[in-house]
């Protein structure tokens, strides 16, 4: 049986690295008994698999999970599986959604084509948000950036699928759609480009929708109720949309 | 006041491994500070002064953050030293010292309480205590300001740190930090009057040094006298021992970081205190008797620890774990346990970090890695130093044929690499010692070859420094240059010696480590210096530099010939002869002219007491389960154990040659110690 879950990562847990995200699993999996399945080999490890990595520091209500099990759970031991293994986990990762995944359903890194994000900071006003939408009117957009210790210039407006304002209960934030296919672009370089006066590093993002392409329509990966707006440590900026 | 997360959180964006400083470990209690109205409860900062990966896992710590969040006057949480790139965030955003349990600014404490598990981390200790808001020498700091309390193996010799601690616990925390508590919660209750009357009722608690309550005399360089300024302060502190271990099953929650740490596993302590002797090993002098846990207790703490952690690795931990008398029937149970369901039988792992050098507990330790499904674990052995002679002098009484044999069973169970554990600069020893080493581990090397073309051993060297409440605590340690010609040695003898690799610790901050270890509370200004100079982090090398420590002590007129590479004599008052861990200072005086003449002592766990003065002195005494030496062991000399007293130099010879057959490597009585919680 494999599943796919999905889940949050809100509050200070947002600090810990998606290495640590491994770590946090295994140990959630072994305490609540799951039955997952071990990969062959000299060091067997359990057969969970994480989708596009969340940069450290940024915060997501779309994070998924794939869990190889080797045995079925019962209908009745999946229903409770989300509070279960929230509980298993550390405050600010629950766990939303158990589903069960289709044998030829392909890897998350296979299957996601954009995500959304918010981007916020208390240094932007909703002028800089609706500033920031202009850049879908440009052509053509070059950014310098460096990934694995190599510098290039790349051509990255079309990694930019949507932007616009929305209202959240904690203020405007900027929606940003973007692609995830070849290169992609990270939200704090589209923060570069979007907000050049502020230090990208003063600007919090939360990812939202993973997508998937079915036939040029977009799909969640697994549509679902978000939670409703959920204070995290009465930090008025963590006040969830 | 409030929590300071909002002004921490955007800092935490700038900084290498955020996750250091984000609490939220599984297994952390909720830290109530309104359990007495008022804020009456006595609020307790533990501090581990260095980064959180290595302070975590601390043991000691985390007992005494559950036993005082357990108390109806107490709360506990805890700080780690902040990196580099936090610290200059912190100091430019003007962000105090905080806790990672609620972010709370250091000065909403009342102790500021560090864990001082060795001497290189002082600088980080003042660094720490600025960033808490306080002023750096307790002689400046009022009745609002933090009280600043040290504990842990360093903290029997405080002097060096008189300046800026308030005062120092000597021995087990598990029960004074209850008698602090008392003492801290009726002077808030009575309204903080005076800082210096509640210094005097803490130094009046036993196993509480407050330096500021002695006043030390010089002759020129010489200590005279060490004088309490009051008829009421005790001439001596005595540590604090905790008589029966099987009273404290603690940690009972152990924390579970969310980021990687050095020690990420379940730990249980399996017994406290080493008799072993091993006379360069300041854990086993100070840590007497041995006190072992129950074997159901340890059972059940690890069966019960495994599935609240949902780790897969346990970690037996003592100062050599072989020697727990059911060490075996423990280890089937803990195997027993794994099968049942929702144990984790498929990917356990148990190591045995202090393996004792012999046949038996290489057994031991393949029994533990053939049944678990885990990963094979490391091994280690220390035989210490090159030679039988020079061994005999450490009193580390392993036999050539012991470590052969161990290597040997190793290889033949399937392990293809080993780390051996040695120290240089020993007193006594001679170049023929030193080469030793290279000698011992070529032929380790040659046994494996016997088994597999990939045998390949690494031989950790480590410059020995002196420490006090040891028998080698008047030993003029070898100077720098010394100790570097001596890795040079065994650098040459090995370098083309296809299966060996050599590893070794920067002699320069082994001299650092030795003068803060046996330093006077002079050393105090040397340490602000080069404090003051950026030198923090002085346990990792790349932050180290001993030009800053030299500069420092000459700045200060101070000479490292004097405090460092100096032999003391029997007269001369030490620095710390004024706190003391029970051991009688003429048994090791005695011990020490028994070393310089090669003679050995035994293992008083199950030979008749010797009376080092420990349990005599403090009415306590071992708690063994088995009243005889574990299989395979009388530390590797042959001696008839029940005869007690002093091992002859003559008993056994040296022996060079490799015996041929594995049987006949290890006599049924060849046994030794192996205790590689030594810092090397």
């Amino acid at each position: 049986m494999k599943l796919r879950i999905r889940t949050t990562k809100l509050g200070k847990v947002r600090f810990t690295s998606h290495r640590d995200l491994a770590r946090m699993w295994e140990r959630a999996v072994r305490r609540i008994g799951m039955p997952v399945a071990t990969s062959e080999g000299f060091t067997p490890r359990p057969r969970i698999s994480f989708g596009l990595a969340l940069p450290t520091g940024a915060e997501s209500v779309a994070e998924y999970i794939d869990i190889d099990l080797r045995e079925p759970l019962s209908d009745d031991r999946i229903v409770g599986l989300p509070a279960e293994l929230t509980a298993a986990l550390p405050t600010g990762i629950d766990v939303l959604i158990v589903a069960e995944r289709d044998q030829r359903a392909g890897s998350l890194q296979e299957v996601v084509t954009s995500c959304t994000w918010q981007l916020w900071s208390p240094q932007l006003g909703s002028g800089h948000h609706h500033d920031a939408c202009r850049l879908l009117e440009a052509t053509t957009l070059e950014l310098d950036r460096e990934r694995k210790g190599k510098r290039s210039t790349d051509e990255v407006r079309p990694m930019i699928l949507d932007l616009r304002v929305d209202l959240t209960p904690a203020g405007d934030r900027l929606i940003a759609e973007l692609a995830t296919v070849g290169r992609g672009l990270r939200p704090s370089e589209l923060a570069r480009l979007a907000y050049p006066d502020i230090d990208p590093l003063d600007v919090r993002v939360l990812r939202t929708h993973q997508w998937t392409d079915h036939d040029g329509n977009r799909r969640d990966v697994l549509p679902c109720e978000l939670p409703q707006p959920t204070v995290v440590d009465a930090s008025p900026v963590e006040v969830l949309a | 006041m409030s929590s300071l997360w909002t002004r921490v959180e955007p800092l935490l964006a700038r900084v290498q491994k955020p996750a250091r400083y984000i609490g939220c470990e599984d297994g952390v209690t909720t830290p109530r500070h309104d359990k007495l109205p008022g804020g009456g409860a006595v609020a307790w900062l533990l501090a581990y002064p260095d980064t959180y990966e290595i302070g975590l896992p601390n043991q000691g710590l985390q007992i005494l953050y559950e036993i005082l969040n357990e108390r109806d006057d107490a709360v506990a949480e805890r700080t780690y030293a902040p990196w580099l790139d936090l610290t200059e965030q912190l100091r430019s955003n003007g962000v105090p010292l905080f806790s990672v349990d609620t972010h709370r600014p250091a000065s909403d404490f009342d102790i500021l309480a560090f864990n001082l598990s060795s001497e290189l981390v002082y600088t980080n200790v003042l660094e720490m205590i600025d960033l808490a808001g306080i002023p750096l020498h307790t002689t400046e700091r009022g009745p609002d300001d933090l009280l600043v309390i040290v504990g842990g193996h360093a903290a029997f010799n405080p002097e060096p740190l008189a300046d800026f601690i308030d005062a120092a616990v000597l021995g087990e925390g598990e029960e004074v930090v209850s008698d602090i508590t008392a003492v801290v919660r009726d002077w808030k209750r009575d309204g903080r009057t005076s800082r210096d009357g509640l210094l005097r009722e803490l130094s009046k608690i036993p196993g509480v040094y407050v330096p500021s309550m002695y006043e030390v005399v010089y002759d020129g360089d010489r200590i005279v006298e060490v004088r309490p300024r009051f008829a009421d302060v005790p001439a001596t502190v005595d540590k604090r021992t905790v008589a029966d271990l099987g009273e404290w099953p603690y940690p009972r929650q152990q924390l579970v970081p969310l980021t990687e740490v050095v020690h990420d596993r379940l730990s249980v302590e399996v017994f406290r205190g080493c008799t072993r002797g091993c006379r360069f090993c300041q854990a086993g002098m100070i840590t007497r008797p041995v006190r072992e846990r129950p074997a159901e207790q340890v059972r059940t703490m690890i069966r019960d620890g495994l599935r609240r952690t949902g780790y897969d690795e346990v970690s037996l931990t003592s100062l050599s774990t072989a020697d727990f008398s059911d060490i075996e029937p423990v280890v089937k149970g803990i195997l027993a346990d794994a099968q049942l369901p929702g144990g984790c039988a498929d990917t356990l792992t148990i190591s045995l970090p202090s393996l004792r050098v012999d046949a038996f507990t290489v057994g031991l330790a393949g029994e533990v890695n053939g049944a678990g499904g885990g990963r094979r674990s490391g091994l280690t052995f220390a035989p210490e130093a090159g030679s039988w002679r020079l061994r005999q002098v450490i009193n580390k009484l392993i036999l050539e044929e012991d470590l052969y044999g161990a290597v040997d069973s190793a290889f033949q169970q399937g392990w293809t690499r080993m780390k051996l554990y040695f120290l240089t600069g020993l007193p006594t020893e001679t170049d023929d010692d030193t080469l030793g080493i290279a000698e011992l581990a070529k032929n380790c090397v040659a046994i494996g070859k016997r088994y597999t073309n990939r045998a390949s051993v690494t031989v950790s060297l480590g410059g020995y420094v002196p420490k006090p409440h040891t028998p080698f605590q008047w030993f003029g340690q070898n100077t720098r240059a010394e100790l570097q010609r001596k890795i040079d040695l065994v650098r040459t003898a090995t370098r083309k010696v296809p299966g060996v690799q050599l590893k070794w610790h920067d002699p320069a901050a082994s001299i650092a480590e030795g003068l803060a270890s046996r330093g006077d509370r002079r050393i105090g200004r040397v340490i602000e210096r080069v404090w003051r100079d950026g030198g923090v982090f002085q346990e990792w090398g790349e932050h180290f530099s001993l030009d800053r420590w030299e500069r420092a002590m000459a700045l200060e007129g101070l000479s490292l010939d004097w405090y460092v590479y100096r032999h003391r004599d029997e007269h001369e008052i030490l620095p710390w002869d004024h706190l003391t861990a029970g051991l009688h200072k003429d048994f090791l005086w005695g011990d020490w002219q028994d070393a310089l003449a090669g003679s050995g002592i035994e293992d008083c766990r199950w030979t008749p007491c010797y009376d080092c003065g420990v349990c005599t002195g403090f009415g306590i005494e071992h708690v063994v389960a088995s009243p005889i030496a574990p299989a395979g062991g009388s530390q590797g000399t042959g001696q008839d154990l029940a005869r007690g007293g002093e091992v002859p130099v003559t008993l056994l010879p040296a022996r060079r040659q490799l015996v041929d057959s594995p049987n006949q490597s290890v006599s049924p009585a060849a046994a030794a110690s192996a205790e590689s919680g030594v810092t090397v």
